[in-house]
C-alpha cells in the first residue's frame, strides 16, 4: 500500500514536534510554513545578519527555542520543507498554496494544521492610531529585528504575554511607561491559588511581575476603560481605575487582550467547531488523538486552543504518534501515556490562567460609536449598532453581509471576535448564539494571477 | 413549540422574489392581504445575496426584456421603496466583443433590444480606445446600455425584507420548510420548530430548492443548479466606470463605491444542494482572473482577497419559471431564475402581486410558464417508474 500524504501546515512549536516524529517513523511529508524561518512565532528567528544570542532574545525560553530551532534544522534536509509558502485554501483533500507569488497545490490525505494564534485586539478609542502594536507584534519588534516599537511604552490588555512583553522591553533598555492589566488582583489570585507554586511557568510569571515592580515601573490592575489618546499618531493612554480617571503619556502602546487561535483554515477543510466558554471563542472540535470531525484532518498547537507553547509541542508530538499509528507504524503505548499526562497537567495550568486573565466584557471597554471597529472597511461601532437594530440581525455572518464587517483584507481575523462581543451584547444573547464568521479564501490576500501548476 | 397561523398569501423563501413579493402585496392598494414569508436560513443569503450584483437589462432573452424594462424603472426608487438605495449605480453596462463576429452578434441583438423598447450603444473599436482607454487591447466593440448598471446584492433582499416586516409582512427567517400541501381550498404548510401556516395562496418562490415544492404538487421540472464563481479585489483607485460583461459570458466585472471589483465567470463552482453549501473553485478562478486581466490589464497587480459562491436554480433554458401551477389552484411560482434574476427581483413582487389580486399579470409571462417542461416532465416519470 502506498504511503498516505501527509502534510504538516505550520512549522513553529507544534508542526515542528509532529514533522519530527513523522520523519522518526520514516513517513514522508511535506511541511509548509508561511514564515521563511522554522520557530513559529514564539520562537520567531531573526534574520541572518543579526547575532543577538538566544539568551538575550529568548530569555528564560532559550533553551527550548534552541531546541525547537535545531529539530527544524536538523529536518530541513530530510523532509519536504516549504518555508516562506502560505496556505490560503484547503478544499477537497488539497492545499492551495502561494510561494513568492506563485500559485501551487498540495494534495494530502492527512493534513495537520498547525496554524498558531494571534492577540485579541479589542476595538478600544484610538486602537487604529500609528503607534499601537499588538503585544505580539512589539515582541516580534524586539525579538526578530532588535527594535522597540516607541521610545516610551505604555502596555495594556490582560494575559501572561501583557508582563512578558513590558519585562523583555523594560530589560532590553526600553522605557516602559505603565503596564495596564484589565484583570484584577483578586481574580488573579483566586485564580492562581490552587496552583503549586513550584509551577515554572507561574514562577516565570511572578518573576517577570516581580522585576518590574523592583524597577518602579506602574504596574495597574483591574483598569477599564482604556482609551488610547492622540491626533495623527499616539500621546497618551488614559483608563479608569478604581473610579479614578489618569492618563500617561507615551508614543507607543502594546495591546492584547490574551491570544486567539487562527482557525481559518479548520473552518475551510470543512472541521466542526464548537464554542469554548473560556476563551469566548469557537474551536475546531478535536479527539484525544488531535484529530478533527473531518478524518484524516488534525488540529496541533495553539491552532486548536490556546495552551502555550509548551502544550503545542506536546500535541504536536501527540498527533505525529498517532499520525504514524494510522500509518501501520507501532504506537509507543508509554510516551503516549506521558504526553497524555503531561497536557491534562498543562490543560489545568491553562484553564487557572484563563480565570486569572478573563477576556474583558464589553462593558467595561469605553466603546464609542465613533471608534472604528472593523479596520479593514472602516466601519465604526455606531454603524454596526445601527445596522443590528435596522435589520434586525441576530447572527456574525449577516451583520458581515450588511454592514462589511469581517469582510476587508483580514477577513474578520482582527475584529471578528470583538464584533461577535458587541452583536451578543447588543441583541442580548449569549456569546455562543450570534455564531462565527465563515473562512472564505484566500486566508490572506492573494496576488494575481494565478497559477494552476502542481 | 407549535404555532399556528392563517394568513391569505404564504410565499416560501426569502431571496429577493420572495422579499419582494411580500413588500407588493403589503403595498398594494386597499386591503392588504395577511403575508407570512418564510425562509430556511437569512433572507438574501443564496443565489440573491452572493450574485455578481448586475443591474443589467441588456443581453437578456428577448422574452425577458419586458420584465427587465419594467424592474429596471423600480430600481430606481429603492430609497423611497425599500428606505435604502442598496448602492444601486447608474453605471451604464458594457458589452464588449472580443472579435468581429462578436461584434455582429451585439449589433443584431441591439436591433432585436430596439424593437422591444431597449435602446442600446453601438461603440466602435475607435471610440473604445478614446473614452475607455482603461480596457485591454483586445476588446473590438461594445454595446452600452447607459441606464444598465450594479447594486450591493448583500443589502438588496434583506432591506425588502425589512421594508416587507415594517409594512406588516411576518418574514420568519431561520424557519425551514418541511412540507407544503394542499389542504381543502387552502393550502399547509409546515415547518421545522413547529409553525404551521395555513394560507389561500401559496407562492414558491424557494429559488435552488423550488422543484421539491413544485414537486409535491405533481409538478416536477427539470431544474439545476448553478453556483457562480465570484471574486473580489482589494479597493483600488477609482477605474472601471462601467459594468462589463462579454459576448459569451466567461467573465464579467464591476468595480463598488469602495473601489474593490468584483469578478466572476468560467463555469460552475462546487455546490451541493441538501448540505446547502457552496464553495468557489481554485481552477475556475485561475481561469478567470486571466481574461479579467486580459479586459482591464490594471488587475494584473490587484491582491484578491476574498472568494465565494452561493446556489441557485437552473433551468434548462436558462428562462424563470413565473407563474400559476398547471396542477394546483392558488399556487404561484417564481423561481429558476438560472444566475440573472437579481436584475428581475424587484419587478417579480410586482407580478406576484397581480397574479394574487387580479389573476393575470401585466406583463407577459407566456415564456416562463411552468407548462412548458410538460413533455420533459413525462420523461422525468418515466424514469422514476424504470428506476423502481
Amino acid at each position: 500500500m502506498a504511503e498516505p500524504r501527509i502534510v504538516v501546515v505550520g512549522a513553529g512549536p507544534a508542526g515542528i514536534r509532529a514533522a519530527e516524529v513523522l520523519a522518526t517513523h520514516r513517513l514522508p511529508l511535506v511541511l509548509v510554513d508561511e514564515a521563511p524561518k522554522g520557530g513559529g512565532q514564539i520562537y520567531r528567528r531573526a534574520p541572518d545578519a543579526f547575532r543577538r544570542p538566544y539568551a538575550a532574545r529568548y530569555g528564560f525560553e532559550a533553551d527550548k527555542a534552541q531546541a525547537l530551532h535545531d529539530a527544524i534544522d536538523r529536518l530541513a534536509g530530510r523532509i519536504d520543507y516549504r518555508p516562506s509558502t502560505l496556505v490560503w485554501n484547503v478544499f477537497d483533500r488539497h492545499l492551495d498554496t502561494v510561494s513568492d507569488g506563485r500559485t501551487g497545490r498540495i494534495a494530502f490525505d492527512v493534513l495537520v494544521l498547525a496554524t498558531g494564534a494571534m492577540d485579541r485586539v479589542l476595538p478600544i478609542p484610538g486602537w487604529t492610531l500609528p503607534g499601537v502594536y499588538t503585544l505580539g507584534g512589539a515582541q516580534i519588534a524586539l525579538k526578530s529585528q532588535g527594535c522597540a516599537v516607541g521610545k516610551r511604552v505604555v502596555f495594556a490588555g490582560t494575559g501572561p504575554l501583557l508582563y512578558l512583553v513590558a519585562y523583555q522591553y523594560a530589560k532590553a533598555g526600553a522605557s516602559v511607561a505603565a503596564v495596564l492589566d484589565t484583570s484584577p488582583a483578586a481574580t488573579k489570585r483566586r485564580a492562581l491559588a490552587g496552583l503549586a507554586a513550584s509551577s515554572g511557568t507561574l514562577a516565570k510569571g511572578l518573576y517577570y511581575w516581580a522585576w518590574l515592580a523592583a524597577r518602579r515601573i506602574a504596574v495597574e490592575e483591574g483598569v477599564t476603560d482604556i482609551g488610547i489618546v492622540g491626533d495623527e499618531a499616539v500621546r497618551a493612554v488614559r483608563y479608569r481605575r478604581d473610579a479614578t480617571e489618569k492618563s500617561i503619556p507615551c508614543d507607543a502602546v502594546g495591546m492584547g487582550f490574551g491570544l486567539k487561535s487562527e482557525t481559518q483554515l479548520a473552518d475551510l477543510a470543512g472541521c466542526e467547531f464548537s464554542f469554548d466558554p473560556p476563551s469566548r471563542q469557537w474551536l475546531p472540535e478535536r479527539n484525544a488523538d488531535g484529530e478533527s470531525s473531518v478524518p484524516g484532518v488534525y488540529v496541533a498547537g495553539d491552532g486548536a486552543g490556546i495552551g502555550g507553547a509548551d502544550a503545542a509541542e506536546l500535541w504536536g508530538e501527540r498527533i505525529g504518534l498517532a499520525v504514524a499509528a494510522r500509518c501501520g507504524r507501532a504506537p509507543d503505548a508509554a510516551r503516549i501515556a506521558a504526553i497524555d499526562r503531561g497536557l491534562a497537567s498543562l490543560a489545568r495550568f491553562r484553564a487557572a490562567i484563563d480565570r486569572a486573565f478573563p477576556v474583558p466584557p464589553p462593558e467595561t471597554w469605553s466603546d464609542r460609536d465613533a471608534t472604528i471597529l472593523c479596520r479593514c472597511e472602516s466601519i465604526r461601532i455606531g454603524e454596526a449598532k445601527a445596522a443590528v437594530r435596522d435589520f434586525a440581525l441576530v447572527e456574525m455572518n449577516r451583520l458581515k453581509a450588511v454592514t462589511r464587517i469581517g469582510m476587508g483584507r483580514c477577513q474578520g481575523r482582527m475584529c471578528g471576535l470583538a464584533a461577535a462581543e458587541l452583536l451578543a451584547r447588543d441583541t442580548g444573547q449569549p456569546l455562543a448564539a450570534v455564531g462565527r464568521l465563515r473562512g472564505q479564501p484566500p486566508v490572506k490576500p492573494m496576488p494575481i494571477p494565478w497559477t494552476t501548476e502542481a | 413549540m407549535s404555532e399556528r397561523l392563517e394568513v391569505d398569501v404564504a410565499i416560501v423563501g426569502g431571496g429577493l422574489a420572495g422579499c419582494s413579493s411580500a413588500l407588493h402585496l403589503r403595498r398594494r392598494d386597499g386591503a392588504k392581504p395577511a403575508v407570512c414569508l418564510m425562509e430556511k436560513g437569512a433572507l438574501g443569503s443564496q443565489a440573491s445575496g452572493v450574485n455578481f450584483g448586475g443591474v443589467r437589462q441588456q443581453g437578456r432573452d428577448f422574452a425577458e426584456l419586458p420584465l427587465a424594462i419594467r424592474s429596471r424603472s423600480i430600481w430606481s426608487r429603492l430609497p423611497e421603496l425599500v428606505g435604502a438605495d442598496c448602492e444601486f449605480v447608474a453605471s451604464g453596462h458594457i458589452k464588449l466583443a472580443r472579435s468581429e463576429a462578436d461584434v455582429d452578434e451585439l449589433e443584431r441583438y441591439a436591433e432585436g433590444a430596439a424593437d422591444r423598447g431597449l435602446r442600446l450603444e453601438m461603440i466602435g473599436a475607435g471610440r473604445i480606445r478614446d473614452e475607455y482607454p482603461w480596457l485591454g487591447k483586445n476588446v473590438r466593440g461594445a454595446s452600452l446600455a447607459p441606464e444598465d448598471g450594479h447594486a450591493n446584492p448583500r443589502l438588496v433582499a434583506p432591506a425588502f425584507g425589512r421594508a416587507a416586516r415594517a409594512a406588516g409582512a411576518d418574514v420568519r427567517e431561520h424557519t425551514r420548510v418541511v412540507e407544503a400541501a394542499r389542504d381543502g381550498d387552502r393550502f399547509t404548510v409546515r415547518c421545522a420548530g413547529g409553525l404551521e401556516v395555513s394560507a389561500r395562496f401559496l407562492v414558491n418562490a424557494a429559488g435552488a430548492w423550488a422543484g421539491a415544492i413544485a414537486a409535491g404538487f405533481g409538478e416536477r421540472v427539470p431544474i439545476s443548479t448553478h453556483a457562480p464563481n465570484m471574486l473580489v479585489t482589494e479597493p483600488l483607485p477609482p477605474l472601471v466606470t462601467r459594468s462589463i460583461g462579454v459576448c459569451g459570458g466567461d467573465v464579467y466585472l464591476r468595480q463598488a463605491a469602495r473601489g474593490n471589483v468584483v469578478f466572476g465567470g468560467g463555469g460552475e463552482a462546487w455546490c451541493d444542494l441538501a448540505l446547502e453549501r457552496s464553495r468557489p473553485l481554485t481552477d475556475l478562478s485561475a481561469r478567470t482572473i486571466p481574461k479579467a486581466i486580459d479586459i482591464v490589464p490594471r488587475l494584473a497587480s490587484a491582491l484578491v482577497i476574498r472568494s465565494w459562491s452561493g446556489i441557485e436554480g437552473m433551468m434548462p433554458d436558462h428562462l424563470p419559471v413565473i407563474g400559476f401551477s398547471r396542477t394546483t389552484p392558488n399556487l404561484v411560482h417564481a423561481f429558476g431564475f438560472s444566475g440573472h434574476g437579481f436584475q428581475l427581483g424587484p419587478v417579480i413582487g410586482m407580478i406576484v402581486d397581480e397574479l394574487i389580486r387580479d389573476g393575470a399579470s401585466k406583463s407577459p409571462l407566456e415564456p416562463f410558464d411552468i407548462g412548458r417542461f410538460a413533455a420533459e416532465r413525462r420523461q422525468l416519470a418515466s424514469a422514476d417508474t424504470n428506476g423502481g
